[in-house]
């Protein structure tokens, strides 16, 4: 069967295996549907356009559609949700007087357990182990997350709110506003990326309000360059005329107009800007600017744990970096099916 | 007619591109009263768009500069006011409708929104009332069902009601005057007839000037009271829509007219093309624009630009050919040879 294509016989109904009997042609297309499936859903579709409340296919209908297919996009999808679960839990239990929703307080070092009860590998009453102090992993990783969540969300805000601000204006307005405003870009994107957090970081002292804001004044370049393209393309619209021949200023036909009509690659790029993001302040809680003790974050825990590690105490280590790598892989197979789903090249 | 909305005179406007300098309009004057029609035509690149969005100020700038002459409207010079006040006086005094309905509505935007818009910017109502009267307006332009239509989005519009649409956008804060920059053109034509009696319609109740720009003579005879022809930037010819098309003077007014089936022309009538290609704007010969085209061009036609010539009541041409010797051309030409007959 495997190479009946070169040796079996064929007519032109179908393909015969090598006993004679005919193969039903199972063919599959790109998105893993069988034949029968695919013209059920014609048909389905066929019985909602004579209906009288059809309406054409919305942007976000017509995406949906298509990322359903991605398996890797919907994997990505699943971890998201779980993450923005957990994480949001667990900023709402900050607020509450115990602080946190995990089974062992995250931070408080736990002298009940005898010596050898620190750090032990996992048991049925610490699932991911203990660290050296006896704090429980699991209760620091999952009060970890609401960290990795907020710096995804605000950092991202903040270089969303910029990004946007300067994209379009750079873009509507042309001449020596966008000569300034993207060269002010492209200096954002020559230094070295961890290194300007580093600097700004240092400026602005350790503490996690400003990992937040240090992400966030260094992304905004992403957003404004992507942003400034596609406004080129929207604003010699005639829609855009037509707003100006009503007498709208140009702010709001920028922000009113324009921009709505420029945000569909921004959504791509928010989805795999959480996930760098998230990496980001990773990367400097690793390098211990960025959240302090003791506080938990996953790059931090990482960072604490890492010579334990070598020293044979694998789990300490290995569950936050199954977090982290986990929820980045989620926001970026999510943005890249987002992104396949929104290009119309590859509309069939 | 009734009172003098707008006074246009010696409108030049100039892009200023690398290629050179782009000569879209130079020296064009016309005038609009209230409840009139004007009509103006020519071939693509003959300066009428350019024209029209003169008016409003809406050129692109850079590279477009409107380089000389005065757009008077009740006494303001719409060149030199401020970019604040001419705001104020797009779409409010004077609206537009556009070419292409599948693109001059913008997508994510309810319909109701982007009439209730120019009600919003310049009639001070909060955005209840503008949605309110945006229904209305919708019902106005024809829309069955307005109420429930203003919460669609223009993709649930077929191509005429968007024009539908378009009209009452352009209507919404009952402009003096109305610019229709081929506003049929993008339409079937079963469509076409139906919009052109919209924008009748509505001139009727408000009581607008129409600017209607075209390139379809077709159009101009039914809804136009007076026609400016134009070529190269500049007018041509113009006059009251019957002597533009019973006594036109200009060659290539002829050629306009020659080019149009019609009916009522002996079988054996050919239509006639006009030969060649419109002049580069950068590079415009220095004489008449429509030299190097034209089938009876003399020496004098590469000289100089030939004045307005008066040959009737509000009926202008410029053009070198003595008016003997037009009459009798034109008398030999096979589109106007059966009305000489008659």
């Amino acid at each position: 069967m495997a190479d009946h294509w070169n040796s079996g016989p064929r007519d032109e109904r179908g393909y015969r295996d090598d006993a004679g009997n005919e193969i039903t042609t199972s063919i599959q297309d790109i998105d893993g549907r069988t034949t029968a499936e695919a013209l059920t859903e014609q048909v389905e579709l066929g019985h909602e356009e004579t209906g009288t409340a059809r309406k054409p296919l919305g942007l976000w209908r017509d995406t949906w559609r298509r990322l359903k297919r991605n398996r890797l996009a919907l994997v990505g999808l699943v971890i998201i949700t779980v993450f923005i679960i957990v994480g949001a839990i667990e900023v709402v239990a900050w607020v509450t007087p115990k602080g946190y929703l995990a089974p062992y307080p995250p931070n408080e070092v736990n002298y009940a357990l005898s010596p050898e009860g620190r750090g032990s590998p996992p048991t049925w009453s610490h699932p991911f182990g203990t660290d050296y102090l006896g704090r429980d992993i699991l209760s620091r990783t999952l009060v970890a997350t609401r960290i990795s969540l907020l710096v995804g969300v605000i950092a991202v805000a903040i270089a969303l709110i910029i990004g946007l601000i300067l994209g379009p204006i750079s873009g509507y307005y042309g001449g020596w506003v966008d000569s300034v405003i993207m060269r002010l870009a492209d200096i954002f994107f020559a230094f070295p990326y961890i290194l300007f957090v580093l600097l700004i970081m240092v400026v602005l002292g350790p503490g996690f309000q400003n990992v937040f804001i240090a992400i966030g004044i260094l992304g905004w370049a992403t957003y404004a360059r992507l942003n400034r393209g596609s406004v080129l393309s929207v604003k010699s619209m005639e829609y855009v005329e037509a707003a100006r021949a009503q007498g709208a200023s140009d702010l709001r036909v920028i922000f009113r107009h324009v921009l709505p009509n420029t945000m569909a690659p921004v959504y791509v790029a928010i989805a795999m800007g959480v996930g760098g993001a998230i990496v980001t302040e990773a990367a400097l809680s690793y390098l211990g600017i960025g959240i302090q003790p003791p506080n938990a974050s996953w790059g931090k825990m990482i960072a604490d744990y890492l010579s334990y590690f070598w020293a044979g105490s694998w789990w300490m280590l290995t569950f936050p970096s199954i977090f982290l790598v986990v929820t980045v892989f989620g926001f970026i197979s999510f943005g890249n099916g987002l992104r396949d789903a929104t290009d119309p090249k590859l509309k069939e | 007619m009734g009172e003098r909305l707008l006074t246009v005179e010696d409108l030049s406007t100039h892009f200023f591109t690398y290629a050179g300098v782009v000569k879209a309009v130079n020296g064009v004057s016309f005038t609009l009263d209230r409840k009139e029609t004007l009509g103006i035509v020519g071939e693509s690149g003959s300066g009428k768009t350019v024209a029209a969005l003169s008016i409003m100020r809406l050129i692109p700038d850079p590279p477009g500069k409107i380089v000389g002459g005065r757009i008077d409207l009740g006494g303001r010079d719409l060149r030199t006011i401020s970019d604040d006040e001419i705001r104020q006086v797009r779409g409010n005094d004077i609206a537009m409708i556009f070419q292409d309905p599948m693109t001059s509505l913008n997508p994510v935007v309810k319909i109701g929104s982007q009439i209730a818009e120019a009600i919003i910017l310049h009639q001070g109502k909060t955005k209840g009332e503008a949605w309110q009267m945006a229904a209305q307006l919708l019902d106005r332009v024809g829309i069955p069902d307005a109420a429930k239509r203003v919460n669609q989005y223009p993709f649930e519009f077929s191509g005429g009601m968007r024009q539908r649409a378009m009209i009452a956008m352009a209507i919404s804060c009952n402009p003096d005057i109305l610019i229709a920059d081929e506003p049929t053109t993008a339409l079937d034509v079963t469509i076409q007839a139906q919009i052109i009696d919209v924008i009748r319609e509505m001139q009727e109740r408000y009581e607008s000037g129409v600017i209607a720009i075209t390139h379809d003579l077709g159009v101009v005879a039914e809804i136009a009271d007076k026609v400016m022809v134009m070529y190269g930037g500049r007018t041509v010819e113009y006059g009251p829509v019957d002597e533009i098309y019973y006594n036109p003077h200009h060659p290539y007014t002829w050629g306009l007219l020659g080019s149009l089936p019609r009916l009522d022309v002996a079988e054996k009538a050919r239509l006639t093309p006009i030969k060649g290609q419109p002049p580069d704007l950068i590079a415009l010969p220095a004489g008449c624009p429509f030299s190097g085209r034209c089938p009876y061009e003399r020496k004098e036609c590469r000289g100089e630009w030939p004045a307005l010539e008066i040959v009737g009541p509000d009926h202008g041409v410029s053009c070198w050919i003595p008016v003997d010797e037009r009459h009798a051309i034109r008398e030999k030409l096979p589109h106007f040879e059966k009305e000489a007959a008659s």
